[in-house]
């Protein structure tokens, strides 16, 4: 199947854009139905915290580097912190806490 | 052109983030591709073609047996679908200026990551903040996969467990900010997380791929919050 692999590839790729793509396109006017604003208001963030927990507790090497990291982020998010500085600190607690156990 | 260019810069900044972790994810799948037998120029070229991990990971496997590609297109569906609500809510972000060129750009990069921080900013959504982002992101992504195939062993696996948290870090400073002081918020962030976690260990419901749960959540966490408590106007634009 080796000389297939471009062809995955491309069908992969062709199938992945167009889930993009389509709504983008096609919800160009501004919606006005509340409820619906609403909802599309509150997705990211659903989102992007069922991404993140538990997620992040296994993505590390061990548990107690992803707590680390994770209550590290949530003070620093908190106070304010800017993506950059959040992210790293949150990286650099995990290697600090492996280094040490 | 100012409005052009320092969007372009501000997303270059916040994408640095985006394209460390990426480099950590994409590193692996490198790994992974690599023992799939697939070439550095095979793996780097899936990384440039979909800038989608869960995606990208599925179809190795697929790929090592021999699916078809109906099978493919199906799995790449169900796997990315997520990407289709992240766009509708994308969508409403958008300039009024914006044109097609831009919808058909700002599509290829929607991906978690780039859709988390750029749907979150204030007002109106620059496609150039868009293309800052991107324009490290992907080579991130692009980068971390070369190395992954051409060498397992370029980074110690302690860096890699480090860079591992890069994204969710980031997630987390992009959604605790705007909670703060807001209870609302606060509720539905800590509501989402709790249900995540009841669905990864309760037996049934942690047979549900990651992109499905991600959708199933989403859609009835968003949706009851939206019937409770609808977003005033003035509010939406934050």
């Amino acid at each position: 199947m080796r000389g297939n692999t471009y062809l995955y590839i491309l069908v992969m790729a062709g199938v992945t854009y167009m889930i993009r793509l389509i709504p983008l396109i096609f919800m160009r006017k501004e919606i006005r139905n509340v409820y619906l604003k609403s909802f599309l208001y509150y997705v990211p963030y659903v989102t992007l915290a069922v991404m993140t927990f538990p997620a992040i507790l296994s993505a590390t090497a061990s548990l107690w580097s992803a707590l680390a990291g994770f209550s590290v982020a949530l003070i620093l998010a908190y106070r304010g912190g800017s993506l950059f500085k959040v992210s790293i600190l949150a990286c650099l607690s995990v290697f600090i806490i492996e280094l040490m156990v | 052109m100012s409005n052009k260019i320092i969007p372009w810069k501000n997303g270059i900044k916040d994408g640095i983030p985006i394209a460390l972790g990426y480099f950590a994810v994409s590193f692996t799948f490198g790994i992974v591709a690599n023992k799939a037998g697939m070439t550095p120029f095979q793996a780097v070229f899936m990384s440039a073609a979909n800038l989608t991990s869960a995606g990208q990971f599925g179809a190795l496997a697929l790929i090592g047996t021999s699916a078809t590609y109906l099978e493919m297109a199906l799995t790449q569906l169900v796997i990315n679908l997520r990407y289709c609500l992240m766009s509708c809510s994308l969508s409403q972000k958008f300039e009024a200026g914006a044109g097609w060129p831009h919808r058909f750009l700002v599509a290829f990069g929607v991906t978690d990551e780039i859709f988390g921080v750029s749907v979150c900013k204030e007002g109106k959504l620059n496609p150039f903040y868009n293309y800052g982002l991107m324009s490290v992101s992907i080579p991130g992504w692009m980068l971390g996969t070369f190395c992954g195939v051409v060498s397992g062993e370029i980074l110690p696996a302690r860096i890699i467990s480090a860079l591992s948290v890069a994204l969710y870090g980031m997630f987390i400073a992009v959604i605790v900010p705007p909670a703060k002081g807001n209870k609302l918020l606060t509720g539905i962030i800590s509501s989402s997380m709790l249900l995540s976690l009841l669905f990864a260990q309760i037996p049934i419901l942690s047979q549900i791929s990651q992109g499905f749960k991600i959708i199933i959540l989403t859609v009835v966490i968003a949706g009851i919050a939206a019937i409770l408590f609808p977003v005033k106007e003035a509010a939406h634009e934050r």
